[in-house]
């Protein structure tokens, strides 16, 4: 069935669905962003509580989108997964330290003999919400701004400094990236529990916080897309392969890929449309618009990364070790096999829609996060 | 490919990807044993409509959760771990590899942990039959999971479906189903999969043992004990069953693991099974010291075990070391000078190819093909490195046989006596239900010992050797992640272990209506 299509087809196909999981991340990253607002929503225990067992009823699906993105990264360009997990490392290592620190911490928080503490676990959420969102975002920074390593004949990728990805916090661009979003997520938190919980007390709090978080998200958020677009990019020659250095390749590729540019337009004024309604007319439902932006967003971030000839993971100290769609994918065989599986996603999305608006219809309540509660409270 | 090897950074990232792989087999059987036995309770209590059934389905799914939680932190450390300390093998591997992961993560993953929400929020608030299903939803997205990671860690056992690419210098998928229904895939998922449920069931079995011990909770320690009972029984069974299968895709795949189960070192006709025995202390390939110290076998068992024949010829270490013309196997002295006339041969090719020598390129590919399957042995070191470490694995292997038949004795004792109602005026056996948990973990960890220690020193299988899978990083870098991750995940398992007494302490909670004593 899919045997007409050539294996650039297949890459661009996979580079896709690896953009819409990376961009759905980035939006479950209001579970993050939620965490880090624990205490500025939450003044007494059962507020903290309510805001805990909001963000905590989703915190798998913000973890699973993230397991589901490095495995379809391993699937599909696993020279990328051998090239930037096994040389970023430090940076890797942290944030998965960020990820184990948070499965336990909904769970074992309020339990008895958890050894640690009710408040060294919500220090871990803390710990989560803000260096995981500030990592993920610095570390995707690197795809505008390039990595130290270079790459063999036989694809062995070698980093060459021994900070192994701490180096990449030393270029502002990156920490730009980081900060924005870590604001987002806060703002997104701050959305997705007014959304979600049934308190004025806390819904008032969470307003002001959306605010609070847009205005540095915006800053942060702006100056690197102004840096992105008057930066030199790293460019593929289709001919010959060749990487080189395009001025304003990123900004190029906008405008000659009008569907990137509709869906960034579109997912920033539909950012900011969620945060205005939220605080202007004290909506219940920005999450969605400023989660739909926030996917569309990215989404056209992923596609001048990845299309028109560019390199999505460079190097920059070898400009010819740098990583394409195309020298960094899996096979045709693999990736039109993997094609098929992916027909099951329409399927995935479907249940989990389903799924999340049956435990979403009643909305966490002071009642329903007592210790009577007939269900699982964290 | 690689020019030097620092045996310091293979040996710390062997450790350190052992160390998490420990930790997360710790969580994950009693996650996937347990959930069959939470969805069929909470059947019983949809059927009957009898309260305590529910709760007792919502008592497991309690422990079930502080459990879970564990266990998916510690996987997302492991799977990442390819990536991070296994980045060369990532990249040689990974057109195969990572095809299972991404499937685990769309098929499995998501299944799981959207259904685990339902489960535990929808108690009460959405409907019997949904809830139910999301019971059994959560249970097949956790044995979907372990079929595909499992898949993966098979192919590195029993290498299929896959050819070598020299432009890319690596492995690539040729056949999707044979990777997927390879004998040892398949053998290595039921095996492994009624491992788990053995271990949840023994988990159970061990927390009810201790309530009737202690006389509380009464109803819901047997009714556990049948339904616990009867799964581990079968189960253990079934671990047995396919053990046999395991062993004999050993036999006929991995002979150098097959003698370092065994303690084999001259190979022969009408092998012995060693049931009890001790290696000579310092026995090495080529000496003329006894295998043995003592031992015990049944005649011929060995032989048939691996090759459905009495009489048929099993390889010791010797032969696959030295050669045996006899049985026409090549000594790897052999076997290494030809891996590295396909590693001479693909460096070429790649020369030839960049200097656009078309004549040189087409030799160099010829020859790199007459010697391809033995790429892998060009990169060791001496002869005698084919072999695991033989002590080991052989002690390992008995360590999992005893305990898997010690297992299946104690299920069926238990169940029987639960069944007559009489398990609760013994209290030996009571004890021994508690004891049998944590053999039952012991007998399973040996067991990915025999596994994967015994697959040493290869990552693929006569392909990759271990010592070139590694990142190209520094030993400081992986020595100062494997203490971040020792300390942390052994505070986060006693923190586990703690909250997980004080649950099952407090048991299923006050006590209602249809609690009674039995």
């Amino acid at each position: 069935m899919l045997d007409a299509l050539t294996h650039l087809h297949l890459q661009q196909y996979w580079w896709l669905i690896m953009s819409l999981v990376g961009s759905t991340l980035v939006f479950l990253l209001f579970v993050q962003g939620g965490q880090t607002l624990i205490g500025a929503l939450g003044k007494n225990e059962s507020e903290k509580t309510m805001v805990i067992n909001s963000i905590g009823r989703k915190w798998e699906f913000t973890f699973t989108t993230l397991v589901v993105f490095a495995a379809g990264m391993f699937a599909s360009f696993p020279l990328f997964y051998a090239t930037s997990f096994g040389g970023a490392y430090y940076v890797w290592k942290l944030f998965l330290i960020c990820f184990v620190l948070q499965a336990v911490s909904f769970e074992f928080r309020r339990k008895k003999g958890n050894i640690l503490g009710q408040k060294v676990y919500e220090g871990f959420l803390y710990f989560n919400g803000f260096v995981g969102t500030f990592v993920l975002g610095a570390a995707v920074a690197t795809f505008f701004t390039g990595s130290e390593f270079i790459r063999n004949e036989y694809n062995l990728s070698f980093w060459q400094t021994e900070l192994y990805g701490l180096e990449i916090l030393l270029n502002f661009t990156n920490v730009a990236l980081g900060l924005a979003i870590l604001f987002l997520a806060r703002t997104l938190g701050a959305l997705y529990i007014i959304n979600n919980v049934k308190s004025d007390t806390i819904i008032q709090r969470a307003r002001k916080q959306v605010i609070i978080n847009a205005l540095p998200f915006l800053v942060f958020f702006l100056y690197f897309m102004i840096r992105v677009f008057l930066m030199d990019g790293f460019a593929v020659n289709p001919e010959t392969k060749e990487v080189f250095m395009a001025s304003h390749k990123y900004f190029n590729n906008y405008l000659e890929m009008p569907l990137a540019l509709i869906f960034f337009l579109a997912g920033v004024v539909l950012v900011l449309y969620g945060i205005a309604v939220s605080w202007l007319k004290e909506s219940h439902k920005g999450i969605w618009f400023s989660g739909i932006g926030t996917v569309l967003t990215v989404l056209s971030i992923f596609f001048v990364l990845g299309y028109n000839n560019t390199s999505f993971y460079p190097s920059s100290i070898d400009l010819q070790s740098s990583l394409t769609i195309e020298n960094a994918s899996s096979s045709p065989y693999t990736l039109r096999t993997m094609t098929y599986i992916s027909m099951l996603v329409p399927f995935v999305i479907a249940y989990i829609y389903y799924a999340w608006r049956a435990i979403d219809k009643h909305k966490v309540s002071k009642e329903d996060v007592s210790d009577d509660a007939e269900h699982h409270v964290y | 490919m690689i020019e030097s090897i620092d045996f310091s950074l293979v040996n710390w990232s062997r450790g350190q990807f052992a160390m998490i792989a420990f930790f997360h087999w710790i969580f994950i059987p009693i996650t996937i044993g347990t959930t069959y036995v939470i969805a069929i309770a909470q059947t019983i209590y949809v059927k009957t409509g009898d309260p305590s059934w529910e709760k007792l389905a919502k008592f497991w799914a309690k422990l079930f959760g502080i459990n879970f939680a564990i266990g998916v932190g510690t996987g997302i450390i492991l799977g990442l771990e390819f990536g991070t300390n296994w980045a060369n093998y990532s990249w040689i591997a990974g057109d195969i590899f990572g095809a299972p992961l991404a499937a685990e993560g769309i098929m499995a993953f998501f299944l799981e942990s959207t259904f685990i929400a339902v489960m535990f929020f929808g108690w009460g608030k959405i409907g019997k039959k949904f809830h139910l299903v999301s019971c059994y939803l959560v249970a097949f997205g956790a044995s979907l999971s372990a079929l595909w990671i499992l898949v993966a860690n098979a192919w590195m056992n029993y290498p299929v479906g896959m050819v070598f690419n020299p432009d890319t210098a690596r492995h690539e998928m040729v056949d999707f189903w044979a990777v997927l229904l390879s004998p040892f895939a398949v053998n290595k998922f039921l095996h492994t999969i009624s491992s788990c449920f053995v271990i949840g069931s023994f988990f159970m079995i061990a927390i009810s043992s201790w309530y009737l011990l202690k006389g509380r909770n009464i109803l819901l320690a047997k009714r556990s004990l049948v339904l616990a009972g009867t799964f581990g029984l079968l189960s253990s069974v079934f671990v047995v069953a396919t053990g046999d299968g395991s062993a004999y895709n050993v036999a006929n795949h991995q002979p150098a693991k097959l003698a370092a189960m065994e303690g084999l070192y001259d190979g022969t006709e009408g092998a012995g099974l060693v049931t009890v025995g001790m290696l000579t202390p310092g026995k090495k390939v080529g000496d003329d010291k006894p295998d043995f110290v003592f031992r015990h076998e049944i005649p011929k068992a060995l032989s048939f075990l691996s090759f459905r024949d009495f009489n048929a010829f099993v390889p010791g270490a010797n032969d696959l070391v030295f050669g045996n013309e006899k049985y026409d196997i090549m000594p790897a002295d052999a076997k290494i000078d030809r891996g590295r006339k396909a590693l001479d041969a693909l460096a070429l090719y790649k020369e030839a190819k960049d200097a656009g020598d078309e004549v040189l390129k087409a030799e160099a590919l010829a020859t790199f093909r007459q010697h391809e399957s033995f790429m892998g042995y060009g990169h060791l070191l001496s002869p005698d490195a084919i072999l695991p470490n033989i002590p080991f694995i052989f002690y390992s292997f008995r360590v999992m046989v005893g305990g898997g038949i010690f297992l299946v004795l104690a299920a069926a004792l238990i169940l029987f006596l639960t069944l007559k109602n009489r398990i609760e005026r013994r209290k030996w056996l009571l004890r021994l239900g508690i004891f049998s948990f944590p053999l039952a973990f012991l007998a399973s960890m040996a067991g990915w010992i025999v596994a994967e220690v015994g697959r040493q020193p290869w990552t693929i299988q006569g392909l990759l050797p271990t010592m070139v899978s590694t990142s190209n990083i520094n030993v400081t870098a992986v020595l100062i992640t494997f203490w971040m991750f020792f300390a942390i995940l052994s505070v986060l398992l006693i923190a586990e272990i703690r909250i997980m007494i004080y649950a099952i302490k407090k048991g299923p909670g006050t006590k209602k209506k249809g609690d009674t004593h039995a």
